[in-house]
Parts: structure tokens; C-alpha cells; sequence
């Protein structure tokens, strides 16, 4: 079970962020949970969004630079130390997380954690077989 | 086809007494004519009557971009100004522009040159050419329409710009040939995909490119997109505009109409003359122009000659195509570097489009070179480290291409300058 990260291209320039974001807008895209990576000169947009199929064609129509790929999303209760608990896991197993970042919902006390992996579907097998619960695309647009 | 079989093909010797007839006539003509000249000639003590065969044409003086912007607007004018029916010049970006005066015959002349280049790509009366060289004083446009004209090809005037319309006019009217400069067929290409056009469809098959530098491997690119032949032609304002030198059918060296424009090679430090084969400087004096004739001018293109037999059967002979610029030349820590190498580079390399720009820096006592390098799907990824080890890869491949290291910088599609004229490609930051 995995869902679709969206990933856009943004040059280091004042107003790129903020030409993403009005596309965005424009187009009544819901973002579920997103981060930045960036280096000197650019950064990676990453969302999870409701619909990906059409974030990724109104950003291309843009002219941005976009690409899917498989996330893992993981819904575990909210309590200290659940990240260590993750990576130690993975690392025991020997599955290599790209890297993760997190939703947390504050009236149900569940934290999500979106997981990019190398090998997802190693992951996806490792998560199951462990009874943890991985969150559908539907679930994930509910949250 | 050959256009005009006479000249294009005359045996070698007939071709150089003709030469040496119009070389004879020509430095009597600026002497007498024109006031620069004759200061030249006189300054290098040569008289008009020391031409006897076209091979004294290297007693003759030279002429330089700067010696043309000296005397502006007319000093080059051989003729009444009432006979010259039409002006073009140069954008001048860089100073005073450069003006070419037309006579009637000039004008005449420029068709023929035209006529010849698009029927070495096999335009005839049948075909509807679609002209986006920009119309107006740069030569390209109504360079390009007169040699329609003259074939008696369907011409369809759109000049530069307007992608849209382009692609619409194309579809439309079913152009069967493009003119334009290589790097806005490419954006051409790529907008066309955008709007979904399949371009193996279209009756358009063949495409004229000039008035920028470009590579075998752009050729190949542009063939495969627009699904047409795509053939390289020359020419200069300085000399006529578009209708100096073209491709035959072999695509492969240009062959110069030099039966009006004579070639030669020469050591751009020295100024000797330098053999077929070896590669130097560019000049041309050209033979037969009414208006303002032009004595050994120096394009600072650097390339060479060679007189071999071309399939063909045409006899003139054939330059390779500018392999670089004595000035666009770059030279990095002391390192010769033509722009032309880096899309070389680059449109070998999978997923990389040519679109790219040189930066250039001087910081301390070094030179710093940025090669800035447009993000594609297939390049970009969600890992960072994967868009760095990229980055890295191209400069790998760069450094072993160039000899120098740069950096590449990826940026966002479409940010670097392209398309309606000449892509901007080097920016050069270093005062010195
Ligand atoms: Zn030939």
C-alpha cells in the first residue's frame, strides 16, 4: 500500500515558491503534508496532495518541473520516540529510508509518517509483516 | 537539384579565371569608388592593376568589423546612392551597426544565392516555405524571401516570433519548408509537442538553418523532433546576409557560392594565407556586389576549406561549419573554449536537453565557469542527492570534453533566453 508524492522543481529565485504555491491555490489542490528539500541553488518541493493526477498536470501546464513517485504512509499513535522506533526498525531490517517527514493529528493523537525508500516494496512487505498500518490514497485524503 | 549548373558546377580552372576576371574588376571598382579603399590600397602601396590571377588577392587589404562601423553609414558605397534600392544593417548590439547597401542587382544577386541554398535542400516551385527569420533590416527574412521568391516556391512571410501562429500556419497551409534560426526549430519542436502535434504527420520535410552557431548533433535532434532534413546555410550581413555558403544534399560541408564570394583562410594572428584543410580565420571578398563591395573581410569565424570533389557534383568549394569565433571564443585559465563543445556535451548525454548558458567569472585571479543547464522530467528527481550526482556527471563529462572544470548549475525549463533570434549563450562577467 503506498500513495503518490508529488515533487516540483524550484530554483533558489525570489517568487518561484510562491508561483508553485498560487498554482496550487488557483486550482483548489489540497495539500495533506509537504517539506522542502533544499541546496544552494534549489530546492524539491514534496507534497501529498488529494488528487496527484491533476496536481501534476495543472503544475506541468505551468511549466514546472514535476514527478510521482511511491511514498509509504504510516499511521502510528503520536508518542515520543516513534521516530526512533522507525528507523531502528528499518535499519535492523537492513531498508534504507531516503528520508521522511511527518502529519501529526492532534484530536485523534495519531502521528502519520510519509517514508520514501528505496525499495518500497522491501518496505511495504517489512511494515505489513510487522502489523503496522499503512495508509491508503483515500485514507490519506481524509486526514 | 542544382539551381544554376553553370556556375555551380564549372570546372575548377574556368571557375578561377572567372574569379580572377571579377577580383580584377572589383579592386578597380573600390579604388576608383570608394575613398576608404582607395586609402587602404595605397597605405599597403598595392594599385588595382598588381591583380592578375584571384591569387594576388592576398596582396589586398583587409577589412574589419570596426574599419565598416568607422564609416558608417555610406563610406562603403561604390556606387550612387540613387542605385541602391535597399538598406539593411546589423543590430549593432555592440556598437555602430554594419550596413549593407543593395542595388537592384544586388538584390538580383541575393535571390540567385537564396535560389541556389533552399534547391540544395530540393525546394521547388511545388513547395510552400515557411519563413520565420525575422523580416526587416536583418538580412535573414527577406534574404530568405527573395531566394523563394526567385524559385518560385509559396511563401509564407511570418517572420520571427509567434510560436502559436507558427505552429497554426504550419498545420493550415501545410508548409513543406522552414527557415529559421536552429534553436528556435528546436523551441518550435517543443512547443509543438506541448500543443500535442505530431509532427511526423505534417507535410513539412525540410528546414534551412542559420545565423547561429550549431552542432551535428543538434542537427540530428532537430531531425528526429520536426521529423524533416535539416540543412546548415551561411551568411553574413557584412557580405550579403543569408546566401554565402550552404549544405547539398550530403549534408555535410557548406558549399560557398564563391563564384560570388571569394573564400579564404588565413592565420588570424599573422594574417597569411593558410592551405585547404587547415583551420583559421574566415574571409571573404566578394566579386560581383554593385553596392557596397566588400574587400577580404575578416568574420572572425573560424573554420576551413576544402576544394575535394563532392558527390554532388557541384565544383565550389565547401567550408566546414563555423567551428568557432575568433571573439565568441572563450578562453578559460588559458583554455580555448567554443560554445558549440558544451552542446556537444550535453545533447549526448540522456534525459539533458541543449539548453544551456556559460557565466563567466573572474574571482580572485581565476576564471570560474557556470554552466547553467535546464531541468528536464527525465533528469529531475524527488532526492536531492540524485539532482547533485547529475550536476556532477556533467561536469565530469564537461571537464573531459573541455579540459577545464565548470560548474553546472540545473535551472527551472525555460529560464534561460532562447528562441526568436540568436540564444543568448555566454555571459561574460570578467572585466579585464
Ligand atoms: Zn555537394
Amino acid at each position: 500500500m503506498t500513495v503518490q508524492q508529488i515533487s516540483v522543481f524550484l530554483e533558489n529565485k525570489a517568487g518561484r515558491l510562491a508561483a508553485a504555491a498560487s498554482v496550487l491555490k488557483n486550482n483548489a489542490v489540497n495539500i495533506r503534508a509537504l517539506t522542502i528539500a533544499e541546496s544552494s541553488n534549489y530546492g524539491v518541493l514534496r507534497m501529498i496532495v488529494s488528487d496527484p493526477d491533476k496536481t501534476m498536470a495543472v503544475l506541468k501546464d505551468a511549466g514546472f518541473t514535476v514527478k510521482q513517485n511511491p511514498m509509504i504512509a504510516v499511521e502510528i499513535d503520536d508518542r515520543e520516540g516513534l521516530l526512533f522506533d522507525i528507523v531502528s526498525l528499518c535499519d535492523a531490517e537492513g531498508i534504507n529510508i531516503e528520508y521522511t517527514y511527518s502529519y501529526v493529528e492532534t484530536a485523534s493523537k495519531k502521528a502519520i509518517l510519509f517514508l520514501r525508500f528505496e525499495d518500497t516494496d522491501a518496505a511495504v512487505q517489512m511494515f505489513t509483516r510487522r502489523g503496522y498500518k499503512l495508509l491508503s490514497p483515500d485514507e490519506v485524503c481524509k486526514i | 537539384m542544382i539551381w544554376d549548373e553553370k556556375h555551380e558546377s564549372m570546372p575548377r580552372t574556368g571557375l578561377r579565371e572567372l574569379q580572377t576576371e571579377r577580383l580584377k574588376a572589383i579592386a578597380r571598382k573600390v579604388y576608383d569608388n570608394v575613398p576608404f579603399y582607395k586609402s587602404k590600397f595605397d597605405a599597403l602601396g598595392v594599385k588595382p592593376e598588381d591583380i592578375n590571377t584571384i591569387d594576388d588577392i592576398a596582396k589586398l587589404p583587409f577589412t574589419t568589423k570596426d574599419d565598416m562601423r568607422d564609416v558608417f553609414p555610406y563610406g562603403l558605397l561604390a556606387c550612387d546612392l540613387k542605385d541602391i534600392v535597399e538598406i539593411h544593417t546589423s543590430s549593432g548590439t555592440t556598437g555602430k551597426p554594419v550596413v549593407d547597401a543593395y542595388t537592384q542587382g544586388d538584390i538580383d544577386l541575393w535571390g540567385e544565392v537564396m535560389a541556389r541554398t533552399l534547391s540544395m535542400g530540393g525546394v521547388t516551385a511545388d513547395d510552400i516555405v515557411q519563413n520565420a527569420y525575422g523580416y526587416g533590416l536583418f538580412t535573414g527574412g527577406l534574404g530568405a524571401h527573395y531566394g523563394i521568391r526567385r524559385i518560385g516556391a509559396t511563401c509564407i512571410p511570418i517572420s520571427g516570433g509567434n510560436t502559436k501562429r507558427q505552429l497554426d500556419m504550419m498545420r493550415d497551409f501545410g508548409s513543406t519548408a522552414l527557415t529559421c534560426t536552429p534553436s528556435y526549430s528546436l523551441y518550435l519542436a517543443e512547443a509543438g509537442k506541448e500543443e500535442g502535434i505530431d509532427f511526423s504527420k505534417l507535410p513539412l520535410r525540410v528546414g534551412f538553418f542559420g545565423a547561429e552557431p550549431w552542432s551535428e548533433s543538434m542537427r540530428a535532434d532537430i531531425q528526429a523532433k520536426l521529423h524533416i532534413k535539416a540543412y546548415d546555410i551561411f551568411g553574413l550581413t557584412e557580405i550579403i546576409g543569408p546566401g554565402v555558403a550552404a549544405e547539398c544534399e550530403c549534408q555535410d560541408l557548406l558549399h560557398v557560392f564563391e563564384d560570388h564570394f571569394y573564400p579564404e583562410i588565413i592565420n588570424p594572428d599573422t594574417g597569411k594565407p593558410l592551405p585547404d584543410g587547415e583551420k583559421g580565420e574566415l574571409v571573404f571578398t566578394t566579386l560581383t556586389k554593385e553596392g557596397t563591395p566588400v574587400i577580404r573581410y575578416r568574420t572572425r569565424d573560424i573554420t576551413y576549406l576544402t576544394r575535394e570533389p563532392c558527390p554532388c557534383g557541384r565544383t565550389a568549394v565547401r567550408m566546414h561549419r563555423i567551428l568557432g569565433r575568433t571573439d565568441d571564443m572563450l578562453i578559460i585559465r588559458g583554455v580555448n573554449i567554443f560554445p558549440s563543445q558544451i552542446e556537444q556535451v550535453l545533447i549526448k548525454m540522456e534525459g539533458v536537453e541543449p539548453h544551456y548558458q556559460l557565466l563567466v567569472e573572474r574571482k580572485g585571479n581565476l576564471d570560474c565557469l557556470e554552466v547553467l543547464v535546464e531541468m528536464t522530467e527525465d533528469l529531475f528527481s524527488d532526492e536531492l542527492k540524485r539532482l547533485e550526482q547529475k550536476e556532477r556527471e556533467i561536469e565530469d563529462k564537461l571537464r573531459d570534453s573541455l579540459l577545464v572544470h565548470s560548474k553546472v548549475k540545473l535551472v527551472e525549463p525555460k529560464s534561460i533566453p532562447r528562441s526568436e533570434g540568436k540564444a543568448k549563450r555566454i555571459i561574460d562577467k570578467r572585466s579585464i
